[in-house]
């Protein structure tokens, strides 16, 4: 009730500021007028009276003062003068104000951007219940990782018991026929507890049962919400319908609840059991992922002995040729497992924003500083006038409030266009780049940072205005001494130097990697070629000889398309993440022991290598004539064969390939790069397409053409299609794509760094520009003295330069100290670039130098022209 | 310049004022004029304190404020006392007298 009435009031008050005020002078003039009365009743003369009567009140003003102070009111009044005296300030000087509002919406935008980006990938937890069991079981060749087989897992299924389930899965692109055009969905193929692991079940129908994950189980399929909805109009009815999947119809099972995501294969839209067929002895093949969910309370470290134990027992026992004997067999967590290869990437990129956020911290500092020494003459005025300590305080951070504020709403901006950019920049395997959004915590933060930093600098010369005596202060206000505040501003500057360099030094070492990478010989001329994949499906190809059949027809009519000049086909493309890898097994020989090496498998059509553009080396290359009955032929690498038989001749040997063979080696070529710019692992062998026993349903073609090849496209896709009509060609893209994408993670590090590094410049740059020219006004008076004295203005502009120098020295000598022991954080993303690299330092130094000179040379040009006659005379 | 101290003691101005209501309802310049009085000139109010501490105890709700034309016709704002402002004044009464008389024990119990 009480409270309720102060609160009207109050509102009263505010709403109605003048008749209140009206109403209390009234009251206040009645007031001396009685007193007034009195003193006539005393006996005083009217204008005595009167004169007393306002003596015993004292000054009116003051007491209408006191009594308007007394509400809550006068507070909510005093902020709003505050805040508009305080926009009025900032107007006053436009250029600190863009700058600094500037530097703090870069600083806190950039840092909310990357941070918002990074964490969800490498943080949040999967979307998953109890994600922290999810766990991923992996092989490590020697540091690198390899894809899980289906001997193994079923190995761990039988005999671990770390795991509540534990699943395979393979990826599956079924082309989906019927209704309308046929489409080719991303979808898995998993082991029947898949959904289990996950710990999500369909929202509708059922998940598989262990029965129908068998080979020759019965066609069953679970289809994503999106699936259902989309393409499946939603029927209400679909379970029990069929889907015709390459040609087969699958029964929907289930249907899996919106918004549920696969983060083994994010574009994953329907699941079948895995049915593996262990027949061919290819349960020992390299091409399944393990994922697994653990017991409540098991630890990785107790999974992994467990994997580890049962592992290394199947391989003493079973001893199979696709194993390393020395593989380890480790579990970790999924989400680790997921974000490994981006990781450094990141965690590199949030360490360069820190960097950029210290900076524009420091500027945001140093700028307030230089404001607060220009404003040290006022303050003292203010303070003479009676202002008390905390009115000028509050006022201060008022400002720096409402500039902080300016500088929060740029940075929203800042982050908001930022997170986009990311997300466009990001490079295709990025995962869970879906999840990245602006993160309001982080943007607090940077704020609520930001803004002490600001607070507490801002309110320095409020402190030293109201210590001093504000008459010395007014009278050597114009005399500009600021001794101290000078050199902690030249600390902050080469501080400021010193990040920048820093970052510098950073984004310098990767653009040398990159330039290198990118210089990489691949082994075959990527210019002007165009790729593509053609995936086939349906039953008019279980028969081997049509696949081959089909491939053969496709190549002869892409060969008659106007324009081409050479196409091939093979089952993997390099550069394209396709990875199949063989054991090449050789038999003893009286010089040599037998002996398997881990090879890329390339099964190709006659032309192929010859379009790529990869030199025979010896011998001859695959032909027409090297078909499906006529005598193993192989084509291998220049590097297998120095392996195996070092600088003896490999023509006429034999090998086998897996479990088929064994070919007799016809000729050399060059090595390639496969897998990446990067991975220079070279061991090849090339088989004509129509030698190997299991036909691959989906190949890529490579062409060239005269002119652009990406406009030969459309033709090409012509051509295969008068073969058949019903076959996906997918991946459509010119070998350059291929390998500007192999390196995208890289240039996506290293396209941040580079805008960093420049921001960071830019602030550095801005800092000395400062410092010079507020000491450039400092000094005018001393300047006038010295140019009258005689000083030449190349004597003068040599002063302020050196200046500038010194800090920018001093800096430069931190910020190199620095890079060497940071730069070694960057490592694992340069390629062939040693983390000190003197040429790299000393560019990046030398830029920073031309820079800070530019940042000097305006300054210092104005102290020049300073007039000695007019310099003396201002004071 | 040795005038005795004629400063109300801090925090008993609203106990001063709500004292003087309690008798009739009064203007601003009659309740200072009235402490004055009956104080015997011991304590004098300044204006300022008053109005803020009369401005004050009207929001709390101790005092109700209308304004009036006085009986040498002047418009005036008058002060009374409300039924809340009563009690506040028994409970200050009765917490100043226990106080004061402790105080006044103590200073006997020295002396």
């Amino acid at each position: 009730m009480s409270i309720w009435r102060q609160f009207q009031r109050g509102l009263d008050v505010l709403l109605h500021r003048d008749t209140a005020d009206r109403e209390l002078s009234d009251e206040l003039e009645h007031y001396v007028a009685e007193a007034a009365a009195a003193y006539v009743e005393q006996g005083l003369s009217p204008a005595d009276a009167r004169r007393r009567a306002r003596m015993d009140a004292g000054s009116l003003a003051s007491v209408q003062e006191e009594v308007r102070s007394g509400g809550w009111e006068s507070m909510v009044e005093a902020v709003v003068t505050d805040v508009r005296f305080a926009f009025r300030r900032l107007m006053g000087s436009p250029g600190f104000t863009f700058v600094t509002a500037l530097t703090l919406a870069l600083g806190i935008g950039a840092t909310t951007a990357i941070v918002s980006a990074v964490t969800p990938i490498l943080f949040r937890p999967l979307p998953y219940p109890h994600a922290e069991r999810l766990a991923a079981v992996v092989e490590d060749h020697k540091g690198v990782r390899g894809a899980g087989t289906f001997a193994l897992y079923h190995a761990f299924a039988d005999q671990t018991h770390s795991f509540e389930a534990l699943a395979v899965t393979r990826r599956w692109q079924p082309t989906l026929t019927g209704a309308g055009r046929p489409d080719r969905l991303s979808g898995e193929r998993v082991s029947h507890e898949y959904l289990r692991v996950l710990g999500v079940s369909p929202l509708r129908g059922r998940d598989f049962t262990e029965t129908e994950d068998r080979l020759n189980g019965p066609r069953v399929v679970v289809v994503s919400d999106g699936l259902w909805r989309g393409r499946l109009s939603a029927d209400p009815a679909i379970l029990g319908k069929s889907l015709m999947l390459d040609g087969d119809p699958y029964l929907v099972i289930g249907v899996m609840p919106p918004g549920f995501q696969d983060v083994e294969d994010p574009a994953a839209e329907l699941w079948a059991p895995l049915q593996y067929d262990m027949s061919q002895g290819t349960a020992w093949g390299h091409h399944l992922r393990t994922v697994g969910r653990l017991r409540p309370g098991v630890g990785i470290e107790a999974a992994t002995a467990d994997v580890a134990g049962v592992g290394r027992a199947v391989l003493t026992q079973q001893h199979p040729e696709t194993y390393d004997p020395n593989t380890d067999f480790m579990v970790t967590s999924l989400q680790g497992e997921l974000t490994r290869g981006v990781r450094p990437a990141l965690l590199t990129i949030v360490g360069a924003v820190i960097l950029v956020l210290l900076i524009a911290l420091v500027n945001v500092t140093n700028l307030l500083l230089a404001r607060g020494v220009q404003r040290r003459t006022e303050f003292a005025l203010r303070a003479a006038l009676g202002a008390g300590r905390g009115r000028l305080v509050r006022q201060l951070l008022t400002e720096s409030l409402v500039l902080a504020a300016v500088g929060g709403a740029l940075g929203i901006a800042v982050a908001a266009v930022g997170v986009k950019t990311i997300v466009a920049l990001s490079p295709p395997g990025l995962p869970r780049a879906d999840a990245i959004a602006v993160n309001g915590t982080v943007l607090f933060v940077g704020a609520l940072v930001t803004t002490l930093v600001g607070l507490a600098v801002g309110i320095l010369p409020a402190l030293h205005a109201t210590r001093t005596d504000p008459q010395q202060e007014i009278q050597h206000g114009s005399r500009r001494t600021a001794g101290g505040h000078r050199r902690a501003r030249g600390i902050l500057v080469a501080a400021e130097v010193a990040l920048a360099l820093v970052l510098l030094v950073g984004s310098g070492l990767l653009l040398r990697s990159s330039a290198r990478l990118f210089a990489v010989d691949v082994g075959f001329d990527q210019g002007r070629m165009l790729t593509m994949q053609v995936q086939l499906s349906g039953h008019r190809f279980d028969d081997d000889s049509s696949i081959v059949r089909f491939f053969t027809q496709a190549l002869d009519a892409v060969r008659t398309v106007p324009g081409v000049t050479a196409a091939g086909f093979t089952t993997q493309l390099p550069l394209s993440s396709d990875d199949d890898e063989y054991g090449a097994h050789f038999d003893a020989e009286p010089n040599r022991p037998a002996a398997t090496y881990d090879v890329f498998r390339y099964a190709v059509t006659p032309g192929y290598l010859e379009t790529l553009g990869v030199p025979l080396l010896s011998g001859r290359s695959l032909g027409d004539a090297d078909r499906a009955g006529s005598p193993l032929v192989a084509v291998i690498s220049a590097s297998l064969a120095h392996d195996r038989f070092g600088a003896e001749d490999p023509l006429h040997q034999q090998l086998r390939l897996g479990p088929a063979g064994p070919y007799t080696i016809v000729g050399v070529v060059g090595d390639i790069h496969q897998a990446s710019l990067a991975q220079s692992q070279g061991e090849a062998v090339y088989l004509p397409v129509g030698q190997w026993p299991f036909p691959d349903r989906s190949m890529s073609l490579v062409l060239r053409g005269r002119g652009a090849s990406a406009l030969l496209a459309p033709a090409v896709e012509g051509a295969v299609w008068s073969v058949d009509p019903d076959q996906p060609i997918v991946r459509v893209a010119t070998m350059s794509d291929l390998v500007a994408r192999t390196a995208g993670e890289r240039r996506f590090a290293l396209t941040l760094f580079e805008v960093f590094a420049l921001a960071a410049l830019g602030l550095a740059a801005a800092g000395i520009y400062g410092v010079l020219s507020g000491s450039v006004n400092e000094r005018t008076r001393e300047l006038g003295i010295r140019s009258a004295l005689g000083a030449s203005r190349a004597e003068v502009v040599r002063m302020v330069v050196s200046q500038g120098a010194t800090l920018t020295g001093i800096g430069a000598a931190l910020g190199l100290i620095a890079a060497t022991g940071l730069s070694r954080l960057i490592a694992s993303l340069l390629f062939e670039t040693p983390p000190v690299e003197p040429v790299t330092y000393l560019t990046v130094t030398a830029l920073l130098f031309v820079v800070a000179l530019v940042a000097c040379s305006v300054p210092a040009v104005r102290a020049s022209r300073v007039d000695p006659v007019e310099a003396l005379r201002a004071d | 310049m040795d005038e005795p101290n004629t400063d109300v003691i801090p925090g008993t101005l609203d106990l001063l004022i709500l004292k003087t209501l309690s008798l009739e309802p009064m203007h601003g310049f009659g309740i200072a004029r009235r402490v004055e009085q009956i104080s015997r000139a011991v304590f004098k109010v300044n204006p300022g304190s008053l109005l803020t501490a009369l401005t004050r105890l009207e929001r709390s709700g101790a005092l109700d404020a209308e304004w009036r034309v006085t009986d040498s016709g002047r418009r005036a704002k008058y002060y009374s006392l409300t039924k809340s402002g009563q009690k506040q004044l028994e409970a200050a009464t009765d917490d100043w007298t226990r106080r004061a008389s402790a105080v006044a024990r103590l200073l006997r119990a020295e002396g």
